[in-house]
């Protein structure tokens, strides 16, 4: 059995701001020590910005939740400082089964791209990502940064004004006071933030209810993910099975959706589902279960002025898919740098007002993946069951039918097409993964990888390209990360920026998504690029 | 590449179609007869391949019915 969750991380200990006459204000104050709010309040204090985080608990995440993780979430944990320790700790899959009644259909690999420092997934108990994320707050601690972390310290009133926001916390000593210039509320679904500010959080209910359960077992199932469609063990209803570290399985049950939630999570139910599903003869002991409801919605707005949401408390979609954690990465990635740039005065708040047009169109394509993938999994009318049926069927004679499977499409990172931050395209023949608003695809770059040398700031990437070593716009330096095609033994770089063209110049924001591309090094037009890229050259 | 859809007559020998269509149906409950309808229009539509010509077709299907007029606005 696994301890990890029951040992506090961040217990309660008295702070000197509970002594304090007057509120005392802090420059940001993130609320919600869960994988967002850890990921938003490591972002800043690498990029110097103090920051305070509140969590209502003292420990990790109960229960594994999310497992899957996606390579950007990765690449994005790498620039936390935690990339690696994922990889190292997580299972990695590449292979699957699909099963429909009592049969298998087919068989799959997610045939990964090569070329990228990252596997296209790990699968990893969410409380160990958070303990990475704490141990990396303690480094930074170590080496000096303004980072806290104040377990048992429950935001319970939240009042916004023109300048900045108050905030009531209750402790084991009882209530204090704090203010906050910029409040990031990442307070999870049930977000007691966009309750108090009377915040919409609008969307649809699946009448569903799943059972989730982590059971550790020494069985020699493959580390492949097996998911079925009206199985024998659980007919008329789905059932997935997966590794995670440790030789513990995820597996969850579909139950339908008139159901005793009490009944149902009592081991005595439990075991006999799970002993049909794995066989009489395997032995496992259970470590978590836990009885689910699916939603998918999203408020209307991320930023409310000061106050601006991330992860679960913004945006909540189905399971299936694992979108709910990894698109919290990108929302944390997304916010940070502009906010730097906004304290800084490098950049007007209203560059805040694109992480709420980025990251909700981001949500709304989330949604709508994760809402299909449930009405497959869980049709909705007979018909829609006959085509489902209908699918599967010929999934297991005809590879046609396979990719309209759908049990879950992996999440992968949002391009932001038509962002206000997007330089027009001005690299013809080049890949479309490369676009302008794209997340830099990886890449192998001489001994090592082309992602970790992009750093925290913008980059003027340039391939076989000239251009000034530096540029100085809009208050900011712009490092050149000057690489050639010549020693690109994979092709790799060339395909993923280059494509038909000779040269490629890139303005490449901090969160690593394209700016601009242009074939040749254009002063005024990166400069214009870089103005754009950080709100300048629009007003909305 | 669209395709335009096809809405004049393209068999060479209609009646021959329509006695397979229903010949495949012949002694099937109604739900496997949903379920073969199901699986053949997946097959064709995997045929037609592009997306703009099979919505072209949905709408024309739907717009025919007339049962199912009062639903949808009735146009067309
Ligand atoms: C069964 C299940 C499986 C999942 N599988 C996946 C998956 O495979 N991949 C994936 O990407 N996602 C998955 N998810 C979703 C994932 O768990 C969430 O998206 C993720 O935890 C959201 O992180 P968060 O930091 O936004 O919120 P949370 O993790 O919910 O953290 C919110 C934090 O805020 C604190 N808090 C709340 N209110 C207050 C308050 N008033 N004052 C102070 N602190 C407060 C809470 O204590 C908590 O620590 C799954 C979820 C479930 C339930």
């Amino acid at each position: 059995m696994n301890k990890i969750f029951e040992t506090p991380l961040y217990p309660y200990a008295r702070n000197r701001d509970q002594d304090a006459d007057h509120p005392p204000r802090h420059k940001v104050i993130v609320v919600g020590a869960g994988p967002v709010g850890l990921a938003a309040a490591i972002d800043l204090a690498q990029r110097g910005v103090p920051v305070v985080v509140l969590d209502d608990n003292d420990k990790v995440s109960f229960g594994s939740r999310a497992i899957c993780f996606a390579k950007r979430t990765m690449e994005i944990a790498d620039r936390l400082g935690v990339g690696q320790a994922m990889v190292d700790k997580g299972v990695q899959w590449n292979q699957g089964k699909v099963f429909f009644g009592d049969r298998k259909v087919y068989d799959f690999n997610l045939l990964a791209e090569a070329g990228h420092q990252f596997p296209a997934f790990v699968n990893l108990q969410q409380y160990y990502i958070e303990h990475y994320l704490v141990q990396r707050i303690r480094t930074l601690q170590a080496d000096g940064a303004s980072i806290e972390i104040r377990g048992r310290n429950r935001v319970t009133a939240v009042r916004p004004h023109d300048s900045h926001t108050a905030l009531t916390i209750d402790t084991p000593d009882g209530p204090y006071s704090l203010e906050a210039d910029w409040l990031i509320a990442c307070d999870g679904a049930g977000s007691a933030i966009r309750a108090m500010m009377g915040l919409d959080f609008i969307g649809r209910v699946f009448e569903d209810n799943f059972l989730i359960a982590d059971v550790t077992m020494e069985a020699d199932f493959p580390t492949e993910r097996w998911f079925w469609f009206d199985p024998p063990f659980n007919t008329g209803q789905s059932a997935l099975l997966h590794k995670q570290p440790d030789g513990v399985w995820r597996i969850d049950l579909q139950l339908g959706w008139d159901i005793d939630k009490t009944e149902e999570q009592k081991p005595e139910n439990v075991i006999p589902r799970l002993k049909a599903m794995l066989g009489e003869d395997t032995g496992f002991e259970l470590e978590w279960v836990s009885i689910y409801t699916f939603q998918c919605r999203r408020m209307a707005r991320f930023r409310h002025d000061r106050v601006i949401f991330a992860g679960d408390s913004a945006h909540q979609v189905s399971p299936f898919g694992a979108r709910g954690a990894n698109s919290g990465f990108q929302d944390a990635d997304n916010l940070i740098w502009k906010l730097q740039l906004v304290l800084e005065g490098l950049a007007e708040d209203s560059l805040l007002d694109s992480y709420d047009a980025e990251r909700v169109a981001a949500a709304e394509e989330n949604i709508l993946n994760s809402s299909r993938s449930t009405d497959f999994i869980t049709p909705k009318s007979d018909i829609s069951r006959i085509f489902r049926d209908a699918v599967l069927d010929l999934s297991e004679h005809h590879p046609f039918a396979r990719p309209l499977v759908n049990s879950g499409r992996l999440s992968l990172p949002t391009v932001y097409d038509g962002s206000v931050l997007n330089s027009g395209d001005r690299l013809p023949g080049a890949d479309a993964g490369t676009r302008p608003g794209a997340p830099c695809p990886d890449a192998p770059l001489g001994d090592g990888f082309l992602l970790p040398q992009l750093g925290h700031g913008f980059t003027l990437l340039t391939l076989n390209a000239d251009a000034p070593d530096v540029v100085e716009e809009a208050g900011l330096t712009i490092p050149r990360l000057a690489v050639t095609t010549d020693a690109d033994e994979t092709g790799a770089l060339a395909a993923r920026y280059l494509g038909t063209a000779g040269s490629a110049v890139y303005l490449i924001r901090p969160d690593q998504h394209v700016a601009a591309r242009m074939e040749t090094y254009d002063d005024g037009a990166i400069r214009a690029a870089l103005r754009r890229a950080i709100g300048q050259e629009y007003r909305p | 590449m669209t395709s335009p859809l096809i809405l004049t007559p393209n068999l060479d020998r209609p009646d021959d179609v329509y006695a397979e269509l229903l010949a495949a149906h012949d002694g099937l409950t109604k739900a496997q007869s949903d379920a073969l309808n199901a699986r053949l229009i997946l097959i064709l539509a995997n045929h037609i391949g592009d997306q703009a010509t099979f919505i072209q077709a949905l709408t024309k299907a739907k717009g025919a019915g007339s049962n199912d007029r009062p639903h949808d606005g009735g146009h067309d």
